[in-house]
């Protein structure tokens, strides 16, 4: 056995040097709350431009995974043996899943948004209508079924809802702009809560950023304890953003049923992935905003200026 | 030198220090003795003139390169600015962090410097539960750790009992035989007295040339 010889008594609390900077302030609480705030705003857009996205992809798939025929019967031919005709032409088409001709109740119901459920008179004229399911890998053009109606002597005309998908898809672009707009302005409000903070915090440090100056530390130095100070903290405040809109999206997919708020708002857990580097970004935008404004300010404080 | 619109504090100043010299600076209240210090360790610009430090001229020294010739300097300021939420010896030690120095590095030499300036049992205190004797000695500890070439002192006895104002002497002299240019501004004719060191003398912003310390008017 070996005695170790006891160690001087400020040996074990000196073993780390206190931080220059203190690491809390009586304002850190209120100005991690404003950043917390606005880091848990922004994880909303985003989550939310996701789940937009999300919506917008399956809006389109389903237009593109189907197409709407018009039929019109030729002379001496029902409605019902045109549309059963066009169906069977259009089963035959590659990249058809199935056709189906559309009954007249069936019709009637589509346009009942418009007229009401005992809204369509008996002599009121229909268009005759196939549905047509498209192989969602490998969809026949609306040109093939055209060909193929034509082929048929079928007359009609085939809807591919081309129309519909554009505007679905510029739907969904301009959701997924504002949603990434408002996080990214979120974001520039957080780095301008904390570049105030940081003016806020060297005012009321002037009497260190002197001493520090005054006995050789450079103006960078200085800067880099005020930056990672604030990095620090909005590092922190990204995290409680990120776990406060956590428990959030958790209340609202467990609430809301297998899809979530609503089937027009998707969520998915993989969505949660986003939220991982809010703490890190946050951070990073601490840090900078800390660190410029830091910077310009510690060296206006230097009274002997030097030549740049 | 003036600050901001008021009056010239300080005219025609013709000082030079020579290494390893060892200067009081006396004069009454308001002559200007902490002006003059706050112009060579770089505190304020001069209004006019010219001030060299270490054979360079200062206001033609690129910004960058000032930290190095500011660590060159010791100060112990009159109204000691320490660190109040930093210990007795985190203060101690702060030149030496600033540049770069590791405690473990350090730690043996703050201490020992320390408890030379009676300060051993209070390394772990914070500056506010310390008496007004008790700051100067931390001040003076913090301004001779890094060992600089010139040591400015503004009233460093100022606060202090007539035993520890000898030791703080005697300290000073002991880093003057080390090398250490010295300049003390001191309102104490016993201390200057007993020192033997020669006195520069300000009176209404001027400084008589060095005279010794019995001819201090």
């Amino acid at each position: 056995m070996t005695l170790e010889p006891p160690a001087p008594p400020h040996a074990e609390s000196a073993v780390r040097a206190a931080p220059l900077l203190p690491r809390r302030d009586g304002r850190d609480g209120a100005l991690m709350f404003v950043i917390a705030v606005l880091c848990g705003l922004s994880c909303a857009a985003v989550l939310l431009a996701l789940a937009s996205d999300r919506a917008a992809s399956g809006w389109g798939r389903q237009l593109h995974a189907s197409a709407t025929v018009q039929v019109r019967p030729k002379a001496g031919e029902t409605s019902g043996e045109a549309s059963a005709s066009a169906a069977e032409t259009l089963a035959g088409v590659k990249g058809v899943t199935e056709a189906r001709a559309l009954d007249r109740a069936a019709a009637a119901r589509l346009l009942e948004p418009w007229l009401g459920k005992d809204g369509v008179p008996e002599d009121l004229p229909i268009p005759e209508l196939v549905t047509v399911d498209l192989d969602p890998a490998h969809p026949a053009d609306a040109a093939a079924l055209d060909t193929a109606l034509s082929k048929a002597g079928v007359d009609a005309s085939v809807d591919d809802h081309g129309r519909w998908l554009k505007e679905v898809d510029r739907a969904a672009f301009t959701v997924r702009a504002a949603t990434l707009g408002v996080a990214a302005l979120m974001a520039a409000a957080a780095g301008a809560a904390i570049a105030f903070a940081t003016r806020a915090g060297l005012a009321a440090r002037r009497d260190l950023v002197k001493v520090l100056h005054l006995t050789g530390a450079e103006d960078r130095f200085i800067a880099r304890l005020f930056q990672m100070r604030f990095g620090r903290l909005a590092a922190e405040a990204g995290l409680q953003g990120a776990l406060g809109v956590l428990a959030l999206w958790l209340g609202l997919k467990l609430l809301g049923g297998a899809n979530g708020l609503t089937p027009f708002l998707p969520l998915d857990w993989t969505d949660l992935w986003a939220l991982a580097p809010v703490p890190l970004l946050a951070g990073l935008i601490g840090a900078i905003s800390a660190s410029r404004t830091a910077m310009v300010i510690v060296r206006s404080e230097n009274a002997w200026g030097g030549k740049d | 030198m003036r600050y901001g619109r008021s009056p010239e504090v300080l005219k025609d100043i013709d000082l030079t220090l020579q290494q390893g010299s060892f200067h009081f600076l006396t004069g009454a209240s308001g002559a200007g003795k902490s002006s003059l210090l706050k112009l060579i360790y770089l505190a304020h610009e001069p209004s006019r003139g010219l001030i060299r430090l270490f054979g360079r001229d200062i206001a033609t020294l690129p910004r960058a390169q000032l930290p190095a010739v500011r660590r060159r300097i010791g100060v112990v300021f009159q109204e000691y600015r320490l660190l109040d939420h930093l210990s007795v010896f985190d203060n101690a030690a702060l030149p030496l962090r600033i540049v770069g120095g590791k405690i473990e590095d350090y730690r043996a030499d703050v201490s020992e410097l320390l408890s030379w300036v009676g300060l051993g049992g209070r390394m772990h205190a914070m500056p506010p539960t310390l008496s007004g004797g008790e700051k100067q000695r931390l001040a003076i500890a913090r301004a001779v750790v890094g060992r600089p070439d010139i040591l400015l002192a503004d009233e460093p006895t100022g606060n202090v009992d007539a035993e520890m104002a000898q030791r703080i002497l005697r300290l000073l002299t002991e880093l003057n035989r080390m090398g250490t240019t010295i300049l003390v501004a001191s309102h104490d004719r016993d201390l200057v007295r007993r020192s033997g060191m020669p006195v520069l003398h300000l009176e209404a912003g001027k400084l008589s040339g060095a005279l010794s310390p019995e001819g201090w008017p």
